[in-house]
């Protein structure tokens, strides 16, 4: 009923509105020359909500923005981004200017005549020429950056991490000593092997199960990423990392941690950042937050998509060694 | 055609209409309402965006069981986006951009009685209408509509285990995407032929109006892009309901392992996207078209560039149907295709960067006519460089890796082309609604609707880059578990202010539409002033669209202002003066 109510206020608003235009209305349909000399100069003003908007936002939003990368990949990330920015906004500050520029510029006047210009071959060589070359150079810079992302197969004793996504919760397996990950199928599901891990493979008795994904700096990791029902995605903004999750197949992805989650703590934009987030909790009387690095599922997957993380603890290697080796293995846990 | 006359009655002449006008208003008509639905779910979801915990009565009143005590549930949000993205990107900005224009201007700036085949296109009409009825009751079943995104990615969309939204309401979903697609194919098919058989005489391909390139080459994408979604539709049905295993595999989902098995859910996002990426130019082209057409015209000034235009939308056509990938390069794909797929897509700025080029340097030393078509016009070439240009950060496989998924690409395609087709599709109503309805819409309220979407829109957008930036996945239901996010909070609750406004502002546009249609003032022959054929034809409508002769055409569509000639307007009916060379 409530639903009926709104509507009909809807309809009685546009009623009212048409009614409203028509006392001032002078039934014009056609821009007039005053029409024309308004209009451009609302472009002009419009021009500079644009830029005004588009400065506000940086200089208001920047503090909101993602810290410092937290991976050394994720530095040659950073530099890509910022060149391809500013490239971005050079382009974007010059062309919009161009457009409100002549809207308001040109606007229409009686008697005058429009120039005609229908081609110029010149101009369109520069406009398609220098886009190509300045392109070329994004696809190649882009394209250097995205090979060394994706392939870690140069990596010197890289640190073996299965991630492991489901309906509505994170889980990995470090791949234990032989740093060889055993086998594992859903079909193997059962009891407190959540994974699916084929205790039947000899390479899987020693992985280490855990609910909480700790990470040695400066070790490369590659991590192994499955699914047991829809897809997810494993998404760690601060190491500028992310990849699929996609049942019935493993998909990877690599990263060299370079700060500590102490480290991170200490990072002046980190500290701006928590300090914006903490004014605003004091104002809704909730406890202080305290940084930390997240794994947060970026793939919608259901009810409860808005709430699945895995907190990620980066830390010496020497300490991640010691918390490694305190943790059970598979053998251990599954034998318990 | 004129020379069968036969008598028309209510329902040949309103409802099983063949005559390409009609259906034009048919589709258009058809279009609003969907839009009407898709927009106002947008104002729902955003309200639970900015503010999740607190109660609304306007949700309670329209999400009946889907909500408690006034806050939406988890699974209707998810239905909401995905049911606003599949009305927005098909119902609306497919059929009723396309469908509308494709169908009123085709044969009218051809010099054609109708389309090649009437029949067809009412068989088109109403195929739309069926899978729009069938999408609109597929929000009332029980568990709720579709809810796993508008890309509906199996698994979830195969399970309703996995969510409710995948049982009832993603078959019905299904059903309507099938006989949509269809629907679209007649369309698309009628639109080729009519434009390759039936121009006038002296309607050179080089001739005619950009609008049309637009229009024939967007139907060719549609023809090429859409069956693929269609067997991807079938598949799916089929793993869903005939226990085949395409996209499913390996999959154990409260408490019991399924019998699937082989297949995978890549394969889906490439049948998907196969479709997915040309539809977005299978959305803009038209409205690209369009404003080339309403630029040109209320500039007094012929397009810039009339060949480059036709070589870009070519272009764009052919480089959107190898770019598909863009969307997949976390997926699992192999890198190198990721690389491939890289090249491709950023090969398409250059022919982008030449039209927006174009249309400045159209404008450059005109005579600017601000009717509410141009400010659209102007609108979309801004809200088109400004999407864009972060296209080279989302196409580029590096970067895409952290902004993949967040509101950053929600930013981008929205103003790329979410915005920028809506205001083709507002341009062409305004400019093209004395040629429909023979009757003129209200200039002042067009203003006002103009500049508070505009304001709105980049009011919507811009900032939500910023919280994509900062890490924010999209389709989340709300951001109260991340203390992470919660900075965010304030620049949620100015997108959804910015967005109310933007919503509030289409009151005026629908205001000013209905009205006008039956108090709108009578409509001249040729009120803009354009060179086009379809002003030729009478302010009546009638059957056959010209009452004698289809005129003859001896020039191209944009001699605006060309020296020589006494009006800054030459019809493309009149004759080379003697010794005018073509332009």
């Amino acid at each position: 009923m409530t639903a009926i109510l709104y509507i009909l206020l809807a309809i009685v608003i546009a009623v009212a509105i048409w009614q409203v235009a028509s006392i001032f209305n002078l039934k014009g349909v056609i821009a007039t020359e005053k029409d024309n000399n308004t209009q451009g100069i609302l472009f002009a003003l419009f021009g500079i909500f644009f830029y005004g908007l588009m400065i506000f936002s940086f200089w208001k939003y920047s503090v909101i923005l993602l810290p410092d990368s937290a991976s050394i990949e994720g530095e040659s990330y950073d530099t890509l981004y910022m060149v391809t920015m500013l490239l971005i906004l050079i382009v974007q500050a010059i062309t919009q200017f161009l457009l409100f520029y002549f809207s308001f510029k040109y606007r229409g006047i009686k008697g005058r005549k429009a120039l005609f210009y229908a081609d110029s071959h010149k101009l369109e060589m520069i406009w398609t020429i220098v886009p190509a070359i300045v392109l070329s150079g994004i696809v190649l810079y882009g394209l250097s950056v995205w090979n060394d992302i994706m392939d870690p197969s140069d990596a010197e004793n890289p640190l073996i991490v299965e991630v492991y996504a489901k309906q509505f919760q994170w889980e990995a397996r470090y791949a234990g000593e032989d740093n060889e990950l055993g086998l594992a199928n859903v079909r193997n599901i059962k009891g407190i092997n959540t994974m699916g891990v084929d205790m039947t493979d000899k390479n899987a008795l020693d992985d280490v199960p855990v609910r909480e994904l700790h990470l040695p700096k400066g070790r490369k990791v590659i991590f192994k990423f499955r699914s047991q029902d829809v897809l997810h995605s494993a998404y760690m903004p601060h190491f500028r990392a992310q990849m699929n999750c996609v049942p019935g197949m493993v998909t990877q992805f690599a990263f060299t941690p370079s700060m500590t989650t102490e480290e991170m703590r200490l990072n002046d934009k980190t500290i701006a950042k928590v300090d914006g987030i903490n004014k605003i909790r004091a104002e809704k009387g909730e406890d202080p937050y305290i940084f930390d690095y997240l794994l947060l599922c970026n793939k919608i997957c259901g009810s409860s998509h808005y709430n699945m993380q895995m907190k990620i603890i980066v830390e010496e290697e020497a300490q991640f060694n010691a918390w490694l080796k305190d943790q059970k293995t598979m053998a251990q846990v599954v034998v318990q | 055609m004129s020379d069968h006359h036969h008598k028309e009655t209510f329902v040949t002449k309103y409802v099983f209409s063949q005559d390409h006008k009609m259906i034009s208003k048919q589709y258009l008509v058809t279009g609003i309402f969907m839009g009407i639905i898709g927009v106002f779910m947008s104002m729902l979801f955003r309200l639970q965006i900015a503010w999740p915990d607190h109660s609304f009565s306007i949700i309670e009143a329209f999400l009946g069981r889907h909500q408690d005590g006034g806050v939406m549930s988890p699974d209707i949000y998810l239905a909401l986006v995905t049911i606003h993205g599949t009305i927005m990107v098909f119902f609306v900005l497919t059929a009723g951009l396309s469908g509308t224009f494709s169908n009123l201007l085709i044969p009218l700036q051809i010099g054609a009685r109708d389309m090649a085949s009437g029949f067809l296109n009412m068989v088109s009409y109403w195929l739309f209408f069926l899978s729009s009825v069938i999408m609109v009751i597929s929000l009332f079943v029980e568990a709720g509509p579709a809810s796993a995104g508008w890309t509906i990615y199996p698994p979830l969309s195969a399970l309703p285990q996995a969510i409710p939204g995948s049982g009832m309401g993603m078959t019905l979903w299904l059903v309507s995407m099938a006989i949509f697609i269809a629907s679209s194919l007649l369309g698309a098919l009628n639109y080729i032929v009519t434009v390759l058989n039936l121009r006038t005489v002296g309607m050179k391909m080089t001739r005619l109006p950009l609008t049309i390139w637009a229009f024939f080459v967007t139907a060719i994408i549609g023809v090429v892009s859409f069956p693929v979604l269609l067997s991807a539709a079938l598949l799916l049905i089929f793993d869903r309901s005939f226990g085949t295993s395409f996209y499913l595999s390996d999959i154990f989902i409260q408490g019991e392992v399924l019998h699937y098995q082989g297949g995978s859910p890549v394969l889906f996002e490439h049948l998907f996207w196969f479709l997915g990426h040309p539809e977005v130019y299978i959305v803009l082209l038209p409205a690209l078209g369009i404003t080339s057409e309403i630029i040109s015209t209320n500039s007094r000034k012929p397009i810039f560039g009339y060949r480059a235009m036709i070589g870009s939308i070519i272009a764009i056509a052919f480089l959107s149907t190898i770019v598909w990938g863009h969307h997949m390069f976390v997926s699992g794909m192999n890198p190198f295709l990721g690389s491939v797929f890289t090249f491709t897509t950023l090969l398409i700025a250059i022919p982008s960067a030449v039209k927006a080029f174009n249309y400045i340097t159209t404008l450059w030393k005109g005579n600017l006519q601000m009717n509410p078509a141009m400010l659209f016009s102007i609108g979309l070439v801004s809200t088109f460089i400004s999407g864009g240009l972060t296209g080279l950060v989302l196409g580029d496989s590096a970067l895409d890796i952290n902004v993949h998924d967040t509101y950053f690409v929600v930013a981008h395609f929205h103003l790329v082309m979410g915005v920028s087709a809506i205001y083709g599709m507002f341009a062409g109503v305004y400019h093209w609604f004395p040629k429909m309805y023979g009757k003129m819409m209200n200039k002042t309220l067009g203003y006002w609707h103009f500049w508070l979407t505009a304001v709105a829109a980049y009011g919507v957008f811009f900032p939500m880059h910023f919280i994509g930036l900062a890490g924010l996945p999209r389709r989340y239901y709300a951001n109260t578990a991340f203390p992470l996010f919660d900075d965010v909070a304030d620049v949620n609750i100015v997108i959804t202010l910015f967005a109310i406004l933007g919503g509030a502002a289409q009151i005026i546009f629908l205001a000013n539409f209905f009205i006008s249609i039956y108090k709108g003032k009578k409509a001249t022959q040729n009120p803009w002033k354009s060179n086009t054929l379809e002003w030729t034809t009478p302010v009546e409508h009638i059957h056959g669209n010209w009452p004698g002769e289809i005129p003859a055409v001896h020039r191209w569509a944009y001699d605006y202002s060309k020296p020589g000639h006494e009006e800054d307007f030459v019809c493309q009916t009149t004759p080379l003066k003697e010794g005018e060379e073509e332009s």
